[in-house]
């Protein structure tokens, strides 16, 4: 029997529609993925089903709810079927929780609004449903006190502790590191079988979805393209869209072969130190060690990929690197002279290195023009090209990232994420650095443009010798943009090799667990056709 | 918890230090010799040298420094030179008016922001909150002594209903309060605006937040979500506001108080700056400063008491 049958579902928010005729339907038991990419309608779909549209939204048709019609219920008979038929597990977990209650309120807050019960009686029940999800904290500790894994636990219990009908996850997983996403997606499918309920699972992940869906539905700018069991849609895909989608998950780059060139970058035996809240009124500061015995070399014209979870020390290895901090241990140099002198970044260095962080948006000054923001490494020369010779440095960086020279006058808001990203590829190559660090460049983007941007990346190898340290939590990215990887676990680099070598054969027992731990899309039956 | 108190209790006795050497440099440099003008214009050099003597002027500045601040440890703030009576004395008399106005008027303006600012922000965009902010833009705009003057026309010349002025002490407690309520309402009414459009937009900032959502998802209603969730998180910024605002009640009803006729400590600083009594500027601008820090930190630990945040940092 069906739980959630939801048809013809469309909606607009003022003059724009936002979803045309949306049909979808699940059973007890079943876990049906919603994908696509973003602004294709699939977090709308879900909130539409939770009754929480945000304000001026329009919705017509039918979601058909455990026999309710969720969008004919009044809000009142709504905040009764929020979190007792339906519960719903959100993307963010550093932020979905209240900070100044502890976990164990906030459990049991679901089963006090809900049913008549002593508050004893619930944070016992509560504090169950938080073992049940394998948090093994105490209930009375507080959010910032948890990691970002615990944190959606937490948020799971909540959505779980009436042993809902239905559970809609939106992108659960994104916002966490491999080997916590594999647990979490272990717990959600565990809870589907013992509930016996249905999961409405919300991810771009397509590797995710291969992983655990029962049944998928393809998303593209608000309507349904295809949709099917997951074993007959990886066999039979129809939808050019989905083809697309799958293809570009999979994209392989081309990399041109490189020959052995003296190394170009050398990181020897570093560790950096933060300083710690005192443990004592006047005590010594306590230090809290970053990045330890760190030491590898990038030769010319090398790609090296560095991976490793959150809070492993990418980060602070890469502002080590720009010489924008200090080391307290060992050296950094480029083609040898170090990259930190005195008090700030050694300049003679540091325009051989620029940098592309995630962020397409937020690393640009919003009031600047294109021609302004790709020139601001000019700040770093001697003698920065100017009047023509400037314009055609502008040209030749826009023209080599695939933009047109007339971009130059417009602002950042008038392009696309992945134009973006090309532009601040444009900013790292307009002083031809001999280094480019890639900040998980490519994670904020949607597979298809991710493909492009990391076609691109191969390529500029093709044109010029460029190296880079391309720094990404996503294995299968950096499997194939790099030569050479290296893994990274507590501020130490516990492996590092050739690529295929790490991939293959990997010897580190944490290196053999990101690998086991990162969903892989399967081999498809057949060549997919580029669309 | 203890340590984080602790911790504001070091830098609240460093505060205390380093203001008290700043209000004593800044009174020793302010030109004007309180001898010269005690004894008028045509005093002779060696009556004002006699004079400078008695009060201990001709002595070094860091004798000077010392012997106020242990006087001060020990609750002895000196003698005024134009009173002629202890500087305690005189504070004394004048705390037990402008703290409990202070308190009232604080009082007033959170009981009537608070309520205002939690139904604009839970009305947003619609008539109630238009209503509310639009009589808030016009508390901030308008100031206080215009008010007072207001408040005096209408309830104490025409209606009668309260004295225009004047504290009769606090012999009869009732007859006290009510000579403080008008001035208490006007020193309130601008306070109150301000700390009702904080309390507003900390909630919105709140409302948005995604903890709000989570708690929609579980199935609590739009307003169980506002006061069980947001209002606890909005407080942080409020509580900030009305550390401020204590502070400023305390020390700037001063205009209030001429308005009003109340011997209160705005008046006292007023007068004693203009009869060059510095002993008593000193003393009442410690005792203020003493005040504002010691109400920064009760802010402080009342932060730490909404917040389990600020409890685990030290």
């Amino acid at each position: 029997m069906s739980i959630l049958q939801i048809s013809d579902l469309s909606l607009r928010i003022g003059p724009v529609d936002i979803l045309h005729d949306v049909d979808l339907s699940m059973n007890h038991g079943q876990i049906v993925a919603i994908t696509g990419e973003s602004g294709s309608g699939k977090s709308i779909t879900a909130l539409s089903v939770m009754g929480l549209l945000p304000r001026g939204a329009v919705a017509e048709g039918q979601i058909m709810l455990d026999g309710a019609d969720v969008l004919q219920t009044s809000e009142p008979d709504l905040c009764q079927m929020r979190g007792n038929t339906m519960g719903m597990v959100f993307q963010e977990p550093m932020t979905a929780l209240n900070p100044v209650q502890t976990i164990g309120a906030q459990v049991a807050e679901t089963i006090l609004i809900h049913e008549d019960t002593t508050r004893a009686e619930a944070h016992a029940r509560a504090s169950e449903m938080l073992e049940r999800v394998g948090l093994k904290v105490a209930p009375t500790r507080y959010p910032h006190e948890l990691s970002g894994g615990q944190r959606q636990r937490v948020v799971i219990a909540m959505a779980i502790a009436l042993r809902p009908k239905l559970l809609i996850a939106d992108e659960p997983t994104t916002a966490l590191d491999v080997t916590t996403q594999a647990r979490i997606l272990d717990l959600l499918q565990g809870l589907v079988r013992e509930f016996d309920m249905g999961l409405l699972l919300i991810t771009h992940d397509l590797a995710v979805v291969s992983d655990v869906a029962d049944q998928i539905v393809v998303m593209q700018k608000g309507r349904v393209v295809e949709s099917g069991q997951t074993q007959d849609l990886l066999v039979n895909m129809q939808h050019p869209y989905t083809k697309a989608l799958f293809e570009a998950s999979s994209h392989k780059v081309q990399l041109p072969a490189r020959a052995d060139a003296p190394p170009l970058l050398t990181v020897d035996q570093v560790a950096r130190d933060y300083p710690l809240p005192r443990k004592a009124l006047l005590g010594p500061r306590p230090n809290f060690r970053a990045l330890d015995d760190v030491s590898f070399e990038i030769g010319h014209g090398e790609r090296v990929g560095l991976v490793g979870e959150s809070g492993c020390g990418k980060s602070t290895l890469t502002r080590a690197i720009l010489g924008l901090e200090d080391v307290q241990e060992g050296r950094i140099s480029l083609d040898g002279a170090p990259v930190f002198a005195g008090k700030q970044p050694n300049l003679a260095v540091r325009r051989k290195m620029q940098v592309v962080f995630q962020d397409p948006y937020s690393s640009f000054n919003p009031r600047h023009r294109v021609d302004r923001l790709i020139t601001e490494p000019f700040h770093l020369l001697d003698n920065p090209p100017l009047g023509k010779a400037r314009d055609v440095a502008i040209a030749k960086a826009l023209q080599d990232v695939g933009l047109s020279p007339g971009d130059a006058r417009k602002f950042i808001h008038e392009f696309s994420g992945g134009q973006r990203q090309r532009i601040a590829i444009a900013r790292a190559l307009i002083i031809e650095p001999e280094l480019i660090i890639f900040d998980e460049a490519v994670s904020a983007l949607d597979v298809s443009v991710r493909a492009q941007v990391l076609d691109l990346i191969a390529d500029l190898c093709r044109k010029r010798p460029l190296a880079y340290l391309f720094i990404s939590h996503d294995l299968s990215v950096v499997r194939s943009v790099t030569d050479r990887v290296m893994v990274m676990q507590a501020g130490r680099i516990v492996e590092q090799g050739k690529t295929e070598h790490v991939f293959t054969t990997p010897q580190h027992p944490y290196t053999r667990d990101l690998i086991v731990a990162a969903p892989q899309l399967p081999e498809l039956p057949h060549a997919l056709d580029p669309v | 918890m203890i340590r984080y108190a602790l911790g504001r209790l070091t830098s609240l006795i460093i505060s205390l230090f380093v203001a008290s050497l700043v209000i004593f440099a800044v009174i020793e440099v302010i030109p004007g010799d309180p001898a010269a003008f005690m004894l008028g214009v045509n005093a002779q050099p060696d009556t004002i040298a006699a004079l400078r003597a008695e009060m201990g002027l001709d002595q070094s500045v860091i004798t000077r420094y010392f012997g106020w601040v242990t006087g001060l440890l020990q609750g002895d703030f000196g003698q005024s030179w134009t009173y002629k009576t202890p500087v305690a004395e005189l504070i004394s008399d004048r705390i037990w008016v402008s703290l409990p106005l202070a308190i009232y008027a604080l009082i007033l303006s959170t009981l009537i922001a608070f309520p205002a600012g939690i139904f604009a922000a839970s009305r947003r965009g619609g008539p109630g909150d238009v209503t509310i902010m639009g009589a808030t833009q016009l508390g901030v705009a308008i100031p206080n002594f215009w008010f007072a003057m207001i408040l005096v026309l209408i309830f104490a010349i025409n209606l009668r209903w309260f004295s225009a002025g004047g504290f009769p002490g606090w012999d009869n407690p009732l007859q006290a309060l009510k000579s403080l309520t008008l001035p208490a309402i006007a020193l309130a009414l601008p306070q109150a605006a301000i700390l009702a459009r904080v309390m507003r937009s900390s909630l919105l900032d709140m409302l948005g937040e995604d903890f709000i959502r989570t708690a929609r998802a579980k199935g609590l209603t739009r307003r169980q979500a506002l006061w069980r969730h947001a209002v606890r998180n909005a407080l942080i910024p409020v509580l900030t506001i009305i550390g401020l605002q204590f502070s400023f009640l305390l020390a700037g009803g001063i205009i209030i108080e001429q308005v009003f006729f109340l011997p209160g400590l705005g008046r006292l600083i007023f007068q004693s700056i203009s009869a060059r009594d510095l002993i008593v500027v000193e003393s009442v601008v410690m005792l203020l400063v003493f005040t504002v820090i010691i109400v920064n930190f009760a802010v402080d630990l009342a932060y730490a008491a909404v917040d389990p945040r600020l409890r685990a940092k030290a």
